[in-house]
């Protein structure tokens, strides 16, 4: 049961770390119909942005751990929402009226380009993230006792995804998304600048995408400049498996993935860790073709 | 128009016979590896290129084809290029288990389950499936391939066996895009509904591209594995099944020529960059957008079918 639970836990945080990836391959999907292969490399730039900026600026040191992760957490999000948005202007934007699958080479292009410059930076070792950043406390939950940073790790995925669900929801410009999402050339017609709600959602996407490398970062302590494939693969799993396109099925999508890999690991073989999260992808796509809570993407007939 | 396309093949088929004896070791390697991935793009593009269908896992059947000719030949002793029949059975019976629950998914789901069964297959291959992949370091000791009792072993016979058959394999796919299997499946690629409702059976041609690309993929399979004399999972990851996607959509998906030459930059290019260094993927990336933002189509698009129509008497079209 200890186990259980430990491995419930671990599932959630990284669920969540999921989750909050997914959300950007979700919007750029569900507006540009487009897999933006280079999503996971923002992911991994957040990650060493992170480092950079907290062994640089020693924030934590000066005004506490939790304000100091706080402000961090927001500088990186502005950061890559930036190169989010750069990478849009140059890579993709000249290709909108192009094939499709032009763009996505254009993404597996900026891609490589993203992790090479990376590595180039940073060198190709592992990264170690400086220790006690937070204090490793466990609280202790009904007897169980749980890391603190997987807590706050999930309380702030919640806590961004509920704020971006909002966002999406209720102002004007998360409409705008959600009409340029349905038809683009109907919501163009409707005053709505596409082009902006496009530059929104590639700043919104990739904020989230680097708020979760700096988790992952703070998580696990180290971080490599390959990680963006898998982290990336994965959360695009976690996209599809809860039906690209859907904002909740993202979030829905990750958490599950999240907690099916750690539930995998501790009691099947964690040898086949990754291997199980793509078998029950492909179960679950075979009997529901469009993900769990199904795609919302109009479809040309 | 084809008699002028017909001399450019044969000037370059002329060129690449005559090429290896003012190269050295080194760069005949070079071409030897551009000739497998022109092989292995060849075999994606009848799935991407013509039938339109999303392939980002196809390194899986390549892995087959060369996994299938190690174990058979390091435990039955059977001469590599025997096996050619069977490394195409295998990955094509494996692309049809596959391929047949998952073959009705549309677009980026079809994409994304291709990735995992890559992904499943090679981490089957790292956990040492059937206890007869070798696990992580694969297998070794696979044996030279002999044609006509003569054992290739050099660079420069491994470098006409793989563009004979590489040639082969442009003659037989040419005649395919041209055949009626072609034409339906360039058919289901521009409209599905339409296709159906011509009465193409969609599954059906979906099914039979999957099967004949991972088929030529698995033969590919062989002969890489009969090269190396060694295989191991690494060499089937991920990665490779983009690098062969990009060649055929940077080449210009469903042509033949395109796809040629998208092999010859992306594999090529590389290997002349080798000066920058580190660096030089760098260039690789950014230069693969810059040319999708130039080239939309790939560099050398495929044309639309020309008919002349002077030559073409009645009811002869209908064939």
């Amino acid at each position: 049961m200890e186990l259980f639970f430990q491995q419930l836990t671990n599932g959630l945080a990284v669920g969540a770390i999921y989750a909050l990836i997914a959300l950007g391959y979700t919007m750029v999907y569900g507006v540009l119909k487009l897999i933006n292969f280079a999503h996971g490399d923002l992911f991994t730039i957040g990650a060493y942005l992170g480092l950079t900026l907290l062994t640089s600026m020693a924030l934590t040191e000066h005004i506490g751990p939790f304000l100091g992760v706080s402000v961090l957490a927001i500088m990186v999000m502005g950061l890559v929402a930036v190169i989010g948005a750069l990478l849009d202007r140059l890579a993709y934007r000249p290709l909108r009226e192009s094939p499709r699958l032009s763009a996505v080479v254009s993404a597996l292009g900026a891609s490589i380009f993203f992790q090479n410059t990376v590595m180039l930076i940073y060198g190709a070792r592992f990264q170690v993230y400086p220790q006690n950043i937070l204090p490793k406390t466990a609280i202790n939950i009904f007897g169980l006792y749980v890391p603190l940073i997987r807590i706050l790790i999930l309380l702030a995925s919640i806590v961004m995804m509920g704020a971006l669900y909002f966002f999406i929801q209720k102002t004007k410009v998360g409409t705008a998304i959600r009409a340029a999402a349905i038809d683009q050339g109907a919501a163009r017609l409707m005053g709505i600048d596409v082009n902006r709600v496009i530059l929104m959602v590639f700043l919104l996407g990739p904020a989230m995408g680097g708020l979760a490398g700096l988790m992952v970062g703070l998580y696990y302590g180290q971080i490599n400049f390959t990680m963006g494939w898998v982290y990336g693969l994965k959360a695009f799993t976690a996209a599809i498996l809860g039906g690209i396109g859907n904002i909740p099925g993202a979030m829905v999508g990750g958490i599950l993935l999240g907690v099916i890999e750690a539930m995998g690991a501790a009691y099947i073989s964690i040898a086949w860790k990754d291997a199980i999260a793509f078998c029950v992808l492909i179960l679950i796509l075979i009997f529901r073709p469009t993900g769990l809570l199904g795609e919302r993407v109009a479809e040309k007939v | 128009m084809i008699e002028r396309r017909n001399a450019i093949y044969i000037a370059v088929a002329i060129v690449l016979a005559i090429v290896p004896a003012f190269l050295n070791a080194y760069w005949v390697d070079v071409l030897n590896s551009i000739g497998i991935y022109a092989i292995l793009a060849l075999s994606l593009n009848i799935i991407v290129g013509h039938a339109g269908l999303f392939n980002l896992g196809h390194a899986a059947f390549y892995a087959i084809g060369a996994y299938t000719a190690a174990i058979m030949n390091t435990s039955f002793g059977i001469p590599v290029l025997w096996l050619l029949p069977l490394c195409a059975f295998t990955a094509g019976l494996f692309a049809l288990i596959v391929a047949r629950p998952i073959i009705h998914l549309r677009g980026d789901y079809l994409c994304i389950v291709t990735i995992g069964v890559g992904e499943i297959v090679r981490i089957a291959l790292i956990n040492n499936v059937f206890g007869i992949t070798g696990g992580a370091n694969g297998i070794f000791g696979i044996d030279r391939p002999t044609l006509f009792g003569l054992t290739i072993r050099s660079p420069y016979q491994f470098f006409y066996l793989i563009w004979i058959f590489a040639g082969i394999t442009i003659f037989l796919f040419h005649l395919l895009e041209y055949s009626r299997f072609g034409r339906a499946l360039n058919y289901l690629r521009e409209d599905e509904v339409a296709a159906e409702g011509s009465g193409i059976n969609i599954a059906h041609y979906k099914l039979a591209c999957f099967v004949v690309g991972a088929a030529w993929a698995g033969m590919v399979g062989n002969i890489y594995a009969a090269k190396m004399t060694i295989i191991s999972p690494e060499s089937y990851s991920f990665w490779e099944s983009v690098l062969m996607f990009t060649i055929v959509i940077l080449g210009g998906s469903g042509s033949i020529p395109g796809v040629l030459l998208g092999a010859f930059l992306i594999i090529g290019l590389p290997e002349i960059f080798r000066e920058f260094a580190n660096a030089r993927m760098l260039i690789f990336g950014a230069a693969m957008v810059v040319m999708m933002i130039f080239r939309t189509q790939g560099l050398l698009p495929s044309r639309p079918r020309t008919y002349d129509l002077t030559k073409v008497g009645a009811g002869e079209g209908s064939s």
